[in-house]
């Protein structure tokens, strides 16, 4: 059985069904590039594995325990879905960095707030943050953020901004690091810092699941595809395969189409 | 008695008055920020008949006269259901005034507080959700100060109406300072037909929402750091 699986999954917005039998697996240390044009259930399957929705239908197998499994309610349970959700960090488009703490507090709020629940957390308070803050620093300086800490996000480029969201995603120590569109809303001239991170993270034997536009990046930088069209995983192999000899007609147009557009 | 021997006697009333006055815009304050915020939280509530129940009473409170809102609360208990719950002293008549602009308040609060969540973009809540945080973390800890920075300026606005408002509460006799500054009309302290002193409390009300407007905009000035 691999690290992740995920079993047909199935999801409506109302009468619109936007997953379809969506199966994958995934193993552990690898990188999963998913490809596809708007409104193809990219981000909506993102989403579902980050119980950002629920999906109709479908279970999510991490390393052997069962996430989710629409079939049985208790896995639905608020309580549960808090902590199973850990397992998954999540990089948003538009960072959501909150805007009234500095780059070092959004990187350890949540795992403060999380220490509360350990046992020892009134005994051990000065040393456990401590220890939350030195984490925090140690990451925001392999984003080469050194010298931002102290900002604001307001004060730093997108660039910045999607690097220290990139930390406080990893802080809480996520099995998957899922990313939608990390460089979607960046000027040209900033994805490069950021999708060199994610290059970084990828040396590291982090899991991966990369939600883009940037093809060449997706080429690079995953051990596997996953072409989405219409709701339903049209294509899925390696890079070499989707990218080289893609198979299904609507793989073709849309790789077609992206280099047209890259070349202008 | 000349203008120079009323006058002293005059802002000896007024500001007993202005004391009263006081009194109430601090106690409305107190217990209106609290309570509209717990009006806003039900207002939004995904319990459809709390919701609902609380729309609806903000509806009613909105929608009728502060000034009918306070003799209902003062006359009502006592007229209709023969138990005069509020003393006919002054310390009665105080409270029956701060529970009615307490309530009135706390709904004109809540909607404001309730733009001022649903202003909070959707994105800071589903971060919240993605770090593992609770639904009350993620109020208290992320949404909550956006909430506040976005509410200041429109609160600034009710806070200083607030101020005016009190007066109302002249109407079941309340001896707040538009009653004190009245009261030389029909005679009082030996001062009787002066208009004046009533004209007059107006520098009272200037001078503090004038106070309040600094104070207010140093609150701004202070979540200026950050946007949200």
């Amino acid at each position: 059985m691999s690290f992740l699986e995920v079993c047909d999954i199935e999801k409506h917005f109302g009468a619109t069904q936007v997953l379809k039998n969506i199966s994958f697996s995934l193993e552990q240390g690898s990188a999963l590039a998913i490809i596809g044009s708007s409104g193809s259930g990219k981000t909506t399957l993102l989403r579902c594995l980050n119980f950002l929705e629920t999906p109709d239908q479908g279970r999510i197998i991490l390393n052997g325990e069962v996430l989710f499994d629409a079939a049985d309610p208790a896995v639905r349970k608020k309580k549960e879905i808090r902590k199973k959700r850990l397992h998954f960090g999540l990089v948003f488009q538009s960072f959501n960095l909150f805007p009234q703490y500095t780059a070092l507090k959004n990187v350890t709020l949540a795992k403060e707030l999380l220490a509360r629940e350990r046992p020892d957390y009134k005994a051990n308070r000065k040393e456990i943050h401590k220890e939350i803050e030195e984490q925090a620093r140690a990451l925001l300086c392999r984003m080469g953020l050194e010298d931002r800490m102290m900002n604001y996000p307001q004060q730093l480029s997108g660039g910045q901004q999607q690097r220290v969201s990139i930390a406080r995603a990893l802080a809480i120590e996520p099995d998957i690091l899922c990313f939608d569109e990390p460089t979607s809303a960046l000027d040209p001239e900033l994805t490069g810092e950021v999708l060199k991170v994610i290059r970084e993270l990828k040396n590291t034997d982090s899991t991966l699941i990369v939600v883009t536009h940037e093809m060449q990046f997706a080429r690079d930088v995953s051990d596997q595809v996953l072409f989405m069209a219409d709701g339903v995983i049209e294509e899925m192999g390696t890079p070499e395969q989707v990218f080289g000899h893609p198979k299904s007609p609507k793989t073709q147009a849309f790789l077609q189409k992206s280099t047209e557009d890259l070349h202008g | 008695m000349t203008f120079f021997e009323q006058f002293p006697i005059v802002i000896q009333a007024l500001n007993e008055g202005f004391l009263q006055t006081l009194k109430l815009f601090a106690v409305t304050l107190i217990g209106a920020l609290p309570l509209g915020l717990l009006i806003s939280l039900c207002s939004i509530s995904s319990f459809k008949p709390l919701r609902w129940l609380t729309r609806t009473v903000i509806w009613m409170v909105r929608g009728t006269p502060l000034m009918l809102q306070l003799m209902v609360i003062y006359f009502f208990p006592g007229l209709i259901l023969n138990n005069p719950i509020w003393g006919s002293d002054e310390t009665g008549r105080f409270w029956a005034s701060a529970v009615a602009f307490i309530f009135n308040y706390a709904c004109y609060f809540s909607e404001i507080y309730r733009g001022g969540i649903e202003g909070v973009p959707r994105g800071q809540q589903e971060a919240g959700e993605v770090l593992g945080m609770t639904r009350s973390q993620i109020f208290f800890k992320v949404t909550l100060l956006q909430m506040i920075k976005r509410v200041v300026p429109p609160m600034s606005n009710e806070i200083i109406t607030l101020v005016k408002d009190t007066s109302l509460a002249r109407i079941i006799s309340l001896q707040e300072i538009i009653w004190a500054g009245s009261s030389f009309m029909k005679g009082s302290y030996g001062i009787s037909g002066q208009i004046w002193p009533l004209f007059f409390t107006g520098l009272y009300y200037l001078a503090f929402s004038g106070l309040l407007t600094l104070l207010l905009n140093r609150i701004e000035k202070k979540l200026s750091y950050f946007h949200a």
